[in-house]
């Protein structure tokens, strides 16, 4: 029982940060495009200054 | 995820905070395309970020004022985008975003809800079980109010119009539920139904955001067209300088000067020039309509021949275009009646169930029960009876389909659509750019006329030219594999055609006198006059597409805004009856004729002047090349130049109307084994829980099957 009393807190815990982190994202327009996250690996970022 | 742009370091005293611009862009498409666009943005002086929303295919660009829109605009051009500021039509609002909050929300509460769950149900006793009770109660009622509010709001809708829908008896069964659960949690009851409430509503939340996520990515391809700035005009002035004004601006009194080529912008009367008008647009007529100082002309219309002054008549919503959107908005209203097939099921559903539940509760308490054990039993039928496979019987089904759909070039912008659709039994096809393409092809046969290097100099005469049977006979030669041959003095003579030099000789290619329909005589020294036809080809593949349409026995009829004779051949060589010379309004009193018998008709068409009768059929398919009006007014939107699109998603929407059933029966199915249960008192929160889960398992799995079947 004791450890019960530990576990759920922390359980709870943790379920609500993950919660709040998509919060977060959904706030933040993380979810507003989601082909171009899926696009956007494939783009290479040190060809700037290529020809 | 950083923006490709790098900030600039600003300039010395500008501090300003960055303007943000959103530009439609409707051609990206990739990886690449982004890139290059954000690319090209960043680069620009002045320019803080860009940032591209494939979704939207639009792209957020943040600059100071050193930069404005023609800037972005010709940059863009430079690396082959067009691109419009983004007017702000009412934006189409998500249908996702607003439920992804209750879904993640009831999917946190169900996963730790039921953590505890399974520890009661392996036999936790007495204060434990209590204190479980009290934790599961603590997060599930919160979770049950934020996350059921779209079911709430939807049931109390229509429960206040005196109608009901799906929600109703999910709403009744979660909130019942709800209450039973706190109370047994207060009075430290054995049971409680928190586990499976939630479960519920994720599986229909889920179901909605499949339905919701299917109608915003179809929609997004369509609205990136549509949400570009209408054209313009540009207005010359009494004192001869012309300046651009768009559309909003134009007044009746302003004379425009309209190239050659271009589209003019608003009604209105020729003041000097003459010149020939492409009307097919506006009225599917394919043949060009001669134009002289005086005569009347209409906004849409395509001009082909000389530049011609034109005094505005009418412009904005007096036009005649304006005058179709009206008759569309009208047009539109009888579709918006239909009912959808889950809210079908559950008026029928929905009453059965609920007197199931009072039957139970009567049962049990002329049996003998107490007044809470006859309630427990009446509620445990409730949430078992819940429609939770059949919230996802008909949005799963549809979201595997239209994906299926979207990777053969078949958009569908509408769930409901399919289920139109499906009920289809005849088909109207306009003729000009529906079932031909819509614009001039020249004729195989005077092609194979030309000898020697006539179609080399042809060719190299055409190719100078952007008259719409020059740009054809371009196409047309460069895929027979001609080479233009070297002319020197090339001019293009308005109204009469192309001249240039070979060597000494004069080459001409131009307006063939005395020939009927289009054609363009080609003159070249030494050879007699080639005069070369065009027509409006049919699209490839219409007899497969026409056989197909009847092997589903969908009747199909012509139904054209085109004169008598060019529809007559066409006609005659499809083998389908038909109708000339239609106009708008006659099109859609043709489609309530039809509808009036019995019929339900799917109207195949591009135009403006399709425009109110795709509004009117029961379900309406418009090709990708069909007007800005025709692809609004459609439900389905190909994207090929294959007319067996159509064929395609009529059966794809039987398919998924077939599954739908099969969905239905199963869900119902499992209804039958468990309501007795329930009415027995059988039923544990163990049972419903798994029994739910298995139910929408298997409907998931049939309707998965789907993307296999739809070719």
């Amino acid at each position: 029982m004791t450890s019960l009393a530990l576990l759920i807190p922390i359980a709870l815990l943790m379920g609500m940060m993950g919660l709040a982190a998509f919060f977060w994202a959904l706030r933040r327009g993380q979810f507003s495009d989601l082909d171009g996250a899926a696009a956007r690996i494939l783009i290479e970022d040190d060809d700037r200054d290529a020809p | 995820m950083t923006a490709a742009a790098l900030p600039r370091a600003p300039g010395a005293g500008q501090a300003t905070a960055p303007v943000h611009t959103v530009m439609v862009v409707p051609a990206m498409h990739c990886a690449g395309c982004m890139a290059k666009v954000e690319r090209t943005l960043g680069r620009i002086d002045g320019v803080v970020s860009a940032r591209v929303n494939l979704t939207a295919r639009q792209v957020d660009v943040a600059h100071d004022d050193r930069v404005c829109v023609p800037d972005l605009v010709a940059a863009l051009a430079l690396i082959g985008f067009d691109a419009q500021p983004r007017i702000d039509l009412a934006e189409p609002v998500s249908a996702v975003r607003p439920l992804l909050a209750p879904l993640a929300v009831a999917a946190f509460a169900c996963m730790n809800v039921m953590l505890l769950s399974v520890s009661v149900w392996s036999g936790a006793d007495g204060p434990t079980r209590a204190l479980f009770h009290w934790l599961s109660a603590m997060i599930g009622v919160p979770a049950i109010v934020f996350a059921g509010r779209p079911f709430f709001a939807s049931a109390w809708g229509a429960v206040r119009r005196g109608s009901t829908n799906m929600d109703v008896p999910i709403a009744i069964g979660v909130i019942l539920a709800t209450a039973l659960s706190v109370h047994e949690t207060i009075t430290g009851g054995p049971e409680a139904w928190f586990d499976g409430t939630l479960m519920l509503l994720l599986f229909l939340l889920a179901g909605r955001a499949l339905d919701a996520m299917m109608r915003d990515r179809a929609r997004a391809g369509v609205d990136a067209l549509l949400r570009q700035a209408p054209g313009g005009a540009m207005v010359v002035d009494a004192q001869g300088a012309a300046t651009w004004r768009a559309v909003t601006d134009l007044a009746p009194g302003m004379v425009m000067r309209v190239a050659s080529g271009e589209r003019l912008a608003a009604d209105g009367a020729i003041v000097c020039g003459a010149s020939r008008f492409d009307q097919s647009l506006l009225t599917g007529e394919s043949a060009a309509v001669p134009g002289n100082p005086g005569d009347r002309v209409l906004a849409g219309t395509l001009n082909l021949e000389n530049p011609v002054d034109v005094r505005v008549t009418a412009s904005g919503q007096d036009t005649s275009l304006a005058e179709i959107a009206r008759l569309m908005a009208v047009a539109g209203q009888a579709r918006s009646r239909y009912v959808r097939v889950a809210d079908r099921a559950s008026r029928l559903y929905a009453p059965v169930v609920h007197t199931l539940a009072v039957l139970a509760f009567a049962g049990w308490l002329a049996a003998g029960a107490g007044l809470h054990q006859s309630l427990v039993i009446a509620i445990s039928v409730l949430i078992i009876t819940c429609p939770c496979a059949l919230g996802l019987a008909v949005p799963v089904a549809q979201v595997v389909a239209t994906g299926a759909l979207l990777r053969r070039g078949v958009l569908v912008k509408d769930g409901s659509a399919l289920e139109r659709l499906a009920e289809v039994d005849h088909a109207l096809i306009d003729k000009t750019g529906t079932l031909t393409f819509g614009r001039p092809v020249p004729d195989a046969a005077s092609l194979d006329m030309l000898h020697g290097d006539e179609a080399s100099v042809a060719l190299a005469l055409a190719s100078h030219s952007r008259h719409p049977l020059s740009v054809a006979l371009t196409q047309a030669l460069g895929l027979r594999g001609v080479r233009a041959v070297d002319l020197t003095d090339v001019a293009e003579i308005a109204g009469r055609g192309m001249t240039a030099r070979r060597g000494a000789m004069v080459v001409t290619l131009g307006r063939a006198a005395g020939a009927d329909g289009m054609a363009t005589a080609l003159t070249t020294p030494g050879n007699p006059v080639r005069i070369i036809r065009f027509a409006d080809a049919l699209r490839p593949d219409w007899h497969q597409a026409l056989a197909r349409l009847r092997a589903l026995h969908v009747e199909c009829a012509i139904l054209s805004g085109d004169n008598a004779a060019a529809v007559a051949e066409v006609a005659q060589i499809t083998g389908l009856p038909a109708r000339a010379a239609v106009s708008p309004a006659d099109k859609q009193a043709a489609i309530a004729a039809l509808q009036a018998t019995g019929a339900t008709v799917l109207m195949v068409g591009d135009g403006l002047n399709d425009g109110p009768a795709l509004a009117a059929a029961n379900a309406s398919i418009a090709p990708g090349s069909a007007s800005d009006v025709g692809r609004q007014a459609a439900d389905l939107v190909f994207t090929g130049v294959s007319l067996l699109a159509v064929p395609r998603a009529i059966g794809a929407a039987r398919a998924t109307m077939r599954v739908v059933r099969q969905n239905f029966v199963l869900a119902i199915a499992y209804n039958l084994l468990a309501v007795p249960l329930a009415m027995a008192g059988l039923v544990t929160p163990l049972v419903a829980a798994v029994a739910m889960s298995t139910s929408s398992l298997l409907v998931i799995a049939n309707s998965l099957r789907l993307a296999g079947t739809i070719r």
